[in-house]
């Protein structure tokens, strides 16, 4: 039997809130190809930032709750009706979520230090006028400044503090946001990636990749990491998952 | 909200640095029954502020945890049945939190609360 996600026919909606779109699409199906890896993990706190329609998070807690019974699913949203249309899918499709509405996790940041196992991200992620970053209403679900990144930068820090020692962070983006630079960025921080799914659709690039601490990258953090393309560094990626091949990783970064 | 969310809130207006634990006005409590997960419940404990946690219950209107917990108090069914009901089958419906510091209100509306701050406040 195939896993439970959530339908488009109990997706609540609101004219103020995003409907789930290909973005959210693609983010829910990374979620559906890492699914036994996320059933092994065995998550007690997942956490959504900017859940929008509900599409996201409702698909999560559907797939993870037969199987994880105990896990706590915690959704925000800066919009009020997304929070609202968030709460009415939940309810159709019978999963429950703990909903905030704040600005990414304003307000959770002192205590769910280091306590989240996994978190979603479909960030506003289109580039904008610096000035329809944070908007009241729908541009907020979208709006995502200089190169799509405003909305990003802001997160990542808060993803880092959020995340428990063997926390996974799940994020959609855009090739205008960088994606090369954004995992460049976060390996400084001692995490690996991987991009679960990479999606051209007509008229957006998208990857979605995942994040995860790993202790080797703190020790890597001087290495250089420049003139190394993205495929190269994804390799170097799931390299570091296998550390039986890490000569060869040795040998490919010397060439 | 269930009081395991507001055993993880803090007030985030700028400047505050005692923003926990947010007292909590009440206009409605719901009362939702769940599975009980004896697992997740030992594995909350550690990170769950007690004293937080038996104000935000009696507040609630449930006035059954003990004033003091400790590790071993999980053996015990009974007090893992009230554990469980206090922080994940009371819901705060209608109502507000209070920042402790401040006074300021952070409503709570349909289960959700607004942490939204004002312009001076961020």
């Amino acid at each position: 039997m195939s896993p439970r996600i959530a339908q488009i026919r109990l997706v609540s909606s609101h004219p103020e809130v995003y409907e789930p779109c290909d973005d959210s699409f693609a983010l829910v199906d990374a979620l559906l190809a890492d699914r036994n890896n996320l059933l092994e993990h065995n998550p007690r706190l997942c956490v959504e930032v900017g859940c929008g329609s509900g599409y996201v998070i409702t698909s999560l807690a559907l797939m993870l709750g037969p199987h994880i019974p105990g896990a706590y699913y915690i959704a925000t949203d800066l919009n009020p009706h997304a929070v609202r249309v968030t709460s009415e899918t939940l309810e159709a499709h019978g999963v429950h979520a703990e909903l905030i509405q704040t600005n990414i996790a304003s307000g959770l940041e002192k205590r769910l230090e280091r306590m989240v196992d996994v978190m979603v991200v479909n960030p506003p992620y289109v580039p904008t006028p610096e000035d329809e970053v944070g908007c009241e209403g729908i541009t907020s679900a979208w709006a995502g400044g200089e190169n799509g990144r405003r909305v990003i930068d802001r997160i990542l820090p808060i993803a880092d503090c959020l995340l428990s020692d063997r926390g996974w962070l799940y994020m959609v983006t855009l090739a205008a946001n960088d994606p090369s630079q954004i995992c460049r960025q976060m390996k400084k921080k001692g995490y690996a990636y991987r991009i679960v799914i990479q999606r051209s659709t007509e008229e957006e690039n998208l990857h979605i990749i995942k994040f995860w601490r790993d202790p080797d990258c703190e020790l890597d953090v001087k290495t250089p990491v420049t003139n190394k393309t993205f495929p190269e560094r994804v390799v170097e990626s799931l390299v570091s998952q296998f550390p039986q091949l890490s000569s060869w990783r040795t040998g490919g970064s010397n060439s | 909200m269930r009081l395991l969310t507001h055993n993880m809130l803090s007030s985030n207006i700028k400047g505050v640095s005692n923003g926990f634990p947010l007292r909590i006005e009440v206009e409605k409590v719901i009362e939702k029954e769940v599975d009980c997960n004896p697992d997740f419940l030992i594995n909350m404990f550690a990170k769950i502020e007690w004293k937080a946690l038996v104000d935000a219950a009696r507040t609630m209107g449930y006035a059954e945890l003990p004033e003091e917990a400790e590790s071993s108090m999980l053996d015990s069914d009974e007090f893992l049945r009230k554990f469980h009901h206090a922080l994940l089958e009371l819901h705060l419906e209608e109502g507000a939190l209070v920042c402790p510091e401040t006074g300021r209100k952070f409503p709570v509306n349909k289960g959700i609360p607004n942490m939204l701050l004002h312009e001076d406040e961020v």
